[in-house]
């Protein structure tokens, strides 16, 4: 009778959750849809951003320049370039973005340069905003134009070679293995949403099962029934943490799909330098192994959690408004995983959700540290064992039962 | 009492409360005593009625001896097994029906009586037996895979019924089963009540309707402040305080010390 009360319960979790057209969404589609849907919004976006503004014949005022038509001529014959006499309060109106930029050339300045007297040109962008540092950096791209050229007719006038400007070349080369490129940045964004899906996906079966069933007034019928409120609870968390698995499993199949798409479509090839390999965004079989093993302990950890805190509710409503900060709880470790320089280290990787990010982020680089494999699964392990430990104590307790 | 007689009565008092107490922790008011000391005996073939206004205790009393309360004090039995020591063995035992419990929505009539005869340990070939007979007998067969919240209010009492009875327990729990219900659906339960006195269980049921105790119970327990005052058939209950009406009865028991819980 034992075990296999627990079994009957968790069949008939599964007929009921199959039925619930909330659940399904929370663990099918979610999972399924997230990425590829907030991979493509994200890139169409981006690209659009970045295309309108390099289609953009950018607005740029000249502040001075009178006396010295070189340079601005240089300016004007740059084809990305709308270049316009400043008029009025210029600063303001590249504040305003309604100029991109304003290149200020000191009065002069030609006759300062004939006689080779250097001067500063100055060009005043709005830091951070993308339109107008690509049109100060095209500006500055012809002002630094302008500059070689007449230093290569000065060294030709001195018959002296233009290669003096450069007695050597300086080159910048990505050795790093490419599936690892991709990786640090994949990783962690993939152990932030896989730690998100866990959570998300138990989160309504945990409730609909606890608070749900005390709403439903079907807590009192299913407690007259001889199974052991043990059995029971432990029934109820084996369907929320199949909830959360499926929800990962499907959340990984997703991100592997997405990426070998992207792989295939050589979207990538651009982010390369040539002569570089591409980036391998795609993830290995290996990688997707080794994080679903991890996600084990952690969908066992959020499931008992859940379960042991919607059981105070006596509503649906009640439980999401005590889950909702718990949200705070779980995604701040997982951000701060995603944070450049946040390593694993012996004392992080006892600090629960934080050690999985960390360590997802390593495994989607294709890195196996055991010990820390092996700490990180152990400690998982023991806090969702206290977890459950708590859910099924929890559950024997009449004033949590029947809180009114 | 020797050893043979003491089976004898052990088979024949399936339910006996022993000094069953029960304390609650309220933030507002302390320690509250719901259930304070009751004993009590319900032999097979008869109703007993818990008859008492709200808040007197009846609920906490069925609750406990349906072991989804435990006591804090004293105990019960039902057809020899201690509610404190094997709970299991007591649901298996009993069938428990108030207007609280509810039907799961997402599953079928027939899902749901199923589930709780799987969770009663009938195998496949008994339980489709069994819910077959019921479901003959209390004509559910037009909404047999029809999903519970979908039913009307009678076919849902229907299905509770069915609920209760597919292990075929000798003893059933009711729990102020008509509140609430419209005079039809009443109706249906009060007739199941009888028929269930009639199969030889032993029923014990809640409620503080004057004329559902009158039409039904054999004996009757009033309630008040979690202690039971006065206990009898309504003969005796007339005999020994001069009055014909129930409710009289029941208001005189009842006032001083409802006055003193006031």
């Amino acid at each position: 009778m034992s075990l296999r009360n627990i079994g009957i319960v968790y069949r008939k979790e599964l007929t009921e959750a199959l039925r619930d057209r909330r659940t399904l969404i929370t663990t099918f589609l979610v999972p399924l849809l997230m990425i590829p849907v907030l991979g493509a919004g994200f890139t169409s976006v981006m690209s659009a951003v970045i295309g309108s503004a390099k289609r953009e014949k950018a607005k740029v005022a000249i502040v001075g320049g009178e006396d010295s038509p070189a340079a601005v001529d240089a300016l004007k014959r740059n084809p990305k370039l709308n270049v316009l006499e400043a008029s009025g309060d210029w600063k303001k109106q590249v504040i305003d973005k309604k100029i991109r930029a304003a290149v200020e050339i000191p009065p002069h300045f030609q006759n300062d340069l004939a006689k080779g007297q250097a001067d500063t040109v100055k060009i005043n962008v709005y830091g951070g905003e993308l339109k107008s540092e690509m049109a100060a950096a095209n500006a500055e791209s012809t002002l630094k134009e302008y500059r070689d050229s007449i230093a290569t007719e000065r060294l030709a006038a001195s018959h002296l070679s233009a290669e003096l400007l450069k007695p050597f070349e300086v080159k910048r080369q990505n050795i790093a293995p490419p599936e690892k490129t991709a990786g640090a940045i994949l990783g962690g964004i993939i152990a932030y949403m896989l730690i998100l899906m866990c959570l998300q996906g138990a989160m309504h079966p945990a409730i609909d099962l606890t608070a749900g069933e005390k709403e439903r007034g079907t807590m009192e019928t299913i407690l007259s029934s001889p199974v052991s409120r043990t059995h029971l609870v432990l029934g109820k968390f084996l369907l929320v943490v199949t909830a959360s698995l499926i929800t990962a499993v499907l959340l990984l199949f997703s991100v592997s799909v997405s990426t070998t798409v992207l792989q295939k479509s050589g979207a990538l090839n651009q982010l390369a330098e040539e002569g570089e390999p591409v980036p391998q965004l795609a993830l290995k079989p290996a990688a997707i192994g080794s994080v679903m093993i991890m996600t084990v302990p952690l969908s066992v950890l959020f499931s008992a959690g859940l379960i042991t805190i919607a059981l105070f509710a006596k509503s649906h409503k009640e439980a999401q408004s005590y889950i909702a900060p718990l949200m705070f709880l779980v995604v701040i470790p997982a951000i701060s995983a995603m944070l450049p320089g946040v390593e694993l280290t012996p004392k992080l990787a006892i600090v629960p959700l934080l050690n999985v990010s960390l360590l997802c982020k390593e495994l989607v680089t294709g890195e196996y540290h055991w010990n820390y494999i092996a700490i990180i699964f152990a400690s998982t392990c023991v806090y969702a064992a206290g977890a459950l430990y708590l859910a099924v104590k929890m559950f024997q307790r009449e004033s949590v039962l029947f809180r009114s | 009492m020797d050893s043979a007689q003491e089976a004898i009565s052990e088979e024949r008092t399936v339910i006996e409360a022993v000094n069953l107490s029960k304390t609650f922790q309220d933030k507002k008011r302390g320690e509250v005593k719901a259930v304070d000391d009751v004993s009590f005996v319900c032999r097979p073939g008869e109703i007993y009625g818990l008859l008492g206004a709200n808040g007197a205790g009846k609920t906490t009393t069925l609750r406990m001896l349906a072991t989804i309360l435990e006591p804090t004090e004293g105990t019960a039995r039902l057809c020899g097994h201690d509610v404190v020591e094997h709970p299991e063995r007591v649901r298996q035992h009993c069938g428990f029906l108030s207007t609280a419990t509810a039907l799961y929505p997402r599953l079928t009539a027939y899902e749901m009586v199923a589930y709780f005869g799987q969770l009663n340990g009938l195998d496949r070939a008994t339980l489709e037996k069994r819910i077959d007979e019921i479901f003959d007998r209390l004509d559910m067969n037009g909404f047999r895979d029809r999903r519970c919240d979908k039913l009307s209010t009678g076919m849902k009492q229907k299905t509770s019924i069915a609920r209760t009875l597919v292990h075929d327990p000798p003893v059933m729990i009711f729990d102020e089963p008509t509140l609430g219900l419209d005079i039809m659906t009443a109706r249906t339960i009060i007739e199941f009540i009888r028929e269930c006195r009639d199969r030889g269980k032993t029923v014990i049921f809640s409620t503080h309707v004057m004329s559902e105790v009158e039409k039904l119970c054999d004996i009757i327990g009033i309630i008040q402040n979690g202690k039971l005052l006065a206990e009898g058939t309504i003969e005796q209950l007339r005999q020994r305080h001069g009055l014909q009406n129930m409710e009289e009865i029941f208001v005189k028991i009842v006032t001083p010390h409802y006055k003193e819980a006031v």
